[in-house]
């Protein structure tokens, strides 16, 4: 479709929202690189999209350096990057006046950083093409707030203030920045949360149902296709009407 | 010397969109030749690509005429 043969990025794509971003990607034609923290989980990136000209890499965001260096690594074997999803992200959650520092800097640095560094890494090339696409993956507890993710949702929603502000450095190169919000989505993440959690949380949403993977995955391929040309700094809420900011 | 002179004023005038004719050595990027802060940075990552080097950001923020690049890519070509 759309994307036919050009280079995108996804990290943190071994599960999740991640594996169904890099899975809808590949099936609009991107030739995906997915990247994972361990050698398993590249392996088995690996395995989902090579047969369509994609790759599963090792990258650990928080560590020095790894951004960087993959995406030179990608420029050379593949060609610059013409969309990059930010997804990676994990979760520290307790109430703030349990939170410790390491948990706060854990969700800054993997949440947050990796987001600045990634989109800087790829910028160069995507200033030359005079086009690119970065969709970040944010939060609807970036925009709602929630007990117990004061770090979380201080992140997804410093996302959104870096993505507005990259849209309008870029935009006059052809350059789209948005964000994904994502509502309360079936995966790993969220199944961590006690029972009682999720129903109440159920008990808010329009829909009355969980998110699908894929739910966010197509939203990511609409921003990602030329059809979403004309839409940067914006915040696409995927969240069966739980939030309507 | 005026091979570097003329690579660099060609780069200047592909970057930022002007007629070679109008990049004297005096111009300078944002008040003669209509460059914004993002033209800039793409002009100096263009000639870090024409001149196979690498213009650090504190020295990047220096050049800011079409002489100043001249200058800083003649003496560090030279060395």
């Amino acid at each position: 479709m759309s994307l036919q043969g050009k280079v995108a990025l996804v990290t943190g794509a071994s599960r999740g929202i991640g594996a169904a971003i890099a899975d809808a990607l590949a099936a609009d034609g991107a030739v995906v690189i997915g990247t994972a923290t361990s050698e398993a989980g590249a392996a088995a990136i690996n395995e989902r999209l090579a047969a369509r000209g994609g790759a599963g890499r090792v990258l650990d965001v928080g560590q020095g350096g790894a951004i960087e260096a993959l995406v030179e690594a990608i420029e050379k074997e593949f060609g610059a990057v013409a969309v990059l999803v930010n997804n990676a992200g994990i979760t520290r959650d307790t109430l703030l006046m349990r939170m410790k520092d390491e948990d706060w800097d854990a969700i800054m640095d993997t949440n947050l950083k990796s987001v600045f560094k990634a989109s800087k890494a790829v910028l160069r090339g995507m200033m030359k093409a005079r086009s690119g696409r970065i969709i970040n993956i944010a939060s609807v507890v970036g925009v709602s707030g929630n007990p117990g993710q004061c770090n979380y949702a201080a992140a997804k929603a410093a996302i959104i203030g870096f993505s507005k502000s990259m849209a309008r450095e870029v935009g006059s190169r052809g350059i789209t920045v948005n964000c994904v919000a994502p509502g309360f989505i079936d995966t790993d993440m969220t199944r961590a949360l006690p029972e009682a959690q999720r129903e109440a949380l159920v008990g808010q949403i329009a829909l009355g149902r969980l998110g699908d993977a894929k739910d966010i995955a197509d939203a990511v391929a609409f921003l990602a296709s030329d059809r979403a040309a004309y839409i940067t700094g914006q915040t696409l809420h995927v969240n069966g009407g739980m939030l309507m900011p | 010397m005026e091979n570097i002179e003329a690579r660099v004023k060609k780069i200047v005038a592909e970057q930022l969109g002007v007629n070679e004719a109008e990049v004297k050595n005096e111009s300078s990027f944002v008040d003669d030749l209509g460059a914004d802060s993002l033209d800039t940075v793409e002009l100096v990552m263009a000639l870090e690509e024409e001149f196979e080097c690498e213009i650090p950001d504190e020295e990047a923020e220096k050049i800011t005429s079409v002489q100043q690049a001249i200058d800083y890519v003649s003496a560090h070509l030279n060395k």
